[in-house]
């Protein structure tokens, strides 16, 4: 199991949750866990190809997951994920 | 050499020169240090009025609005006696104030591909405090071409992220963010509204990284983003890397010059609300009045969110969040006239693109919103 930090702009597609668990050997299982759960999700971070959207910045612990393997990391257990969002206010 | 401090400013500055960190020279330092704040906003606002405070020699600002009452719940710099003056006269009045010793420079302006390297050219570090997407990755393109560090912060709601960008050091804002986000995809303040203290908590982190910058003294944010959360109150970093295939600052850049801005994000470089569609999509407020009078049934859809209903609402109105509206398109009839509206008639604008790509035709956006209907029809709805 692992935790999965949903930033404010996408928290109406999760219930209001700041944090959710999600279970996966890898990031994109653990994608597909949180997305099947919460499918309204799907279409913000996924294109139709199943590609990550390329503004949409994952970070496994505090690492962006592009320096690493991309969705195809493997994950422990207690790993924390972060969707970092393309905020603009100022 | 550093200028030389007078008596008053070395009283002024006294709690400063009391720090080893900061001493005599440090403040010299401040003194002879150039900043550019781009945008007099929310966190135009703590950035300059700390970076006055502290000294900072000449300040340059960049802003081309005016001060509205809607801007008071957050932009501390200006007052309610400033209300309709030029934010940037507004400000220099209020840092000037502050600090006479400093030289603060105006540029009522947008920030664009035409001005922005003859404007920045001439302080040490930018300092990013804009509202809106092209103007963030124009400033991060003017700091990489001219080799300055980029004060980044950035906000939404609850949640903030600061960063120093400096491309000569570490990652720029497009090694992070490479492509915007699709126009629409992530709501403004102007929409989606925002904690009014919450530019202060980053405005003043952004002042803080400025002046560790020009002091020389602790560890930049450069490398790390910091991300802050006011609900959890949550601070937490995460660690960014140079994209070797960064378009602007890999060593081998697509990007040589300044581009257009507002055709790379889809989005007009502001944070204001256009409130129509163009192209015949829209009906002014006084007409759709007419149209009501007289009896024409037009099905009013209000694309707003829940609790917006209880600071104004339209009589036989229905309610469907433009976050819905594309999964209840079955409630709607294409073959009756609809008129869309929100706020102030950028949602509802969103709504219509919608409909219009779902084959509806008989429809139409109310142009400024509800907003405009207060103004132009019914006064006793308050306009927010």
């Amino acid at each position: 199991m692992q935790t999965l930090r949903i930033p404010t702009p996408l928290r109406s597609y999760t219930d209001g949750r700041s944090e959710v668990n999600v279970s996966g050997r890898t990031i994109a299982e653990a994608m597909q866990d949180l997305t099947a759960h919460y499918p309204d999700l799907r279409p913000h971070l996924f294109n139709e190809e199943g590609n990550l959207r390329p503004f949409v910045n994952l970070f496994l612990n505090q690492e962006d997951i592009r320096s690493l393997q991309g969705l195809e990391t493997p994950l422990k257990e207690d790993d924390r994920l972060m969707i970092i969002p393309s905020i603009a206010g100022g | 050499m550093y200028p030389t401090l007078s008596h008053e400013e070395i009283l002024r500055y006294s709690r400063h020169l009391l720090i080893p960190d900061v001493g005599l020279e440090g403040q010299r330092k401040l003194k002879a240090a150039s900043v550019l704040v781009i945008g007099t906003g929310g966190l135009g606002s703590p950035v300059s009025l700390y970076l006055a405070a502290a000294g900072v020699g000449r300040i340059g600002l960049v802003d081309y609005d005016v001060v509205d009452a809607s801007n008071l719940q957050r932009q501390v710099i200006h007052g309610t006696q400033s209300i309709g003056d030029l934010k940037v006269e507004s400000a220099r009045q209020r840092l000037l104030d502050l600090n006479p010793d400093i030289q603060v420079e105006v540029y009522n302006e947008p920030f664009t591909s035409a001005n922005a390297m003859r404007i920045a050219s001439d302080y040490d570090l930018l300092v990013d405090g804009t509202d809106n997407f092209p103007t963030r990755y124009l400033t991060n393109d003017v700091c990489v071409l001219l080799g300055k560090p980029n004060v980044y912060g950035s906000i939404f709601r609850f949640e903030g992220q600061v960063s120093v960008f400096d491309a000569r050091r570490g990652p720029c804002y497009r090694c992070l963010f490479p492509e915007p986000p699709p126009p629409g995809l992530v709501p403004s303040c102007a929409e989606g509204g925002v904690l009014g203290v919450l530019p202060g908590t980053i405005g003043t982190l952004q002042a803080t990284e400025a002046l560790k910058l020009i002091l020389g003294i602790g560890e930049p944010l450069i490398g790390k983003l910091l991300l802050y959360n006011a609900l959890d109150m949550s601070f937490e970093f995460v660690k960014l890397r140079k994209n070797p295939r960064c378009k602007v600052c890999s060593p081998e850049p697509e990007v040589t010059e300044l581009i257009d801005y507002e055709a790379f994000c889809g989005v007009p470089g502001h944070d204001r609300d256009e409130g129509e569609v163009g192209g015949g999509w829209d009906i002014a407020a006084s007409d759709l009045a007419k149209r009501l009078k007289v009896g024409n049934h037009i099905r009013l859809i209000d694309v707003r969110e829940p609790h917006e209903l209880e600071i104004s609402h339209l009589e036989g109105a229905q309610l469907i969040p433009l976050g819905q509206l594309a999964a209840r398109l079955s409630e709607l009839d294409s073959a009756q006239e609809i008129v869309l509206f929100c706020k102030s008639g950028t949602r509802s604008a969103r709504a219509l693109e919608l409909l219009l790509s779902a084959g509806f035709r008989k429809v139409k956006n109310l142009k400024g919103g509800i907003n405009a209907w207060a103004r132009e029809v019914d006064p006793r709805l308050p306009i927010y």
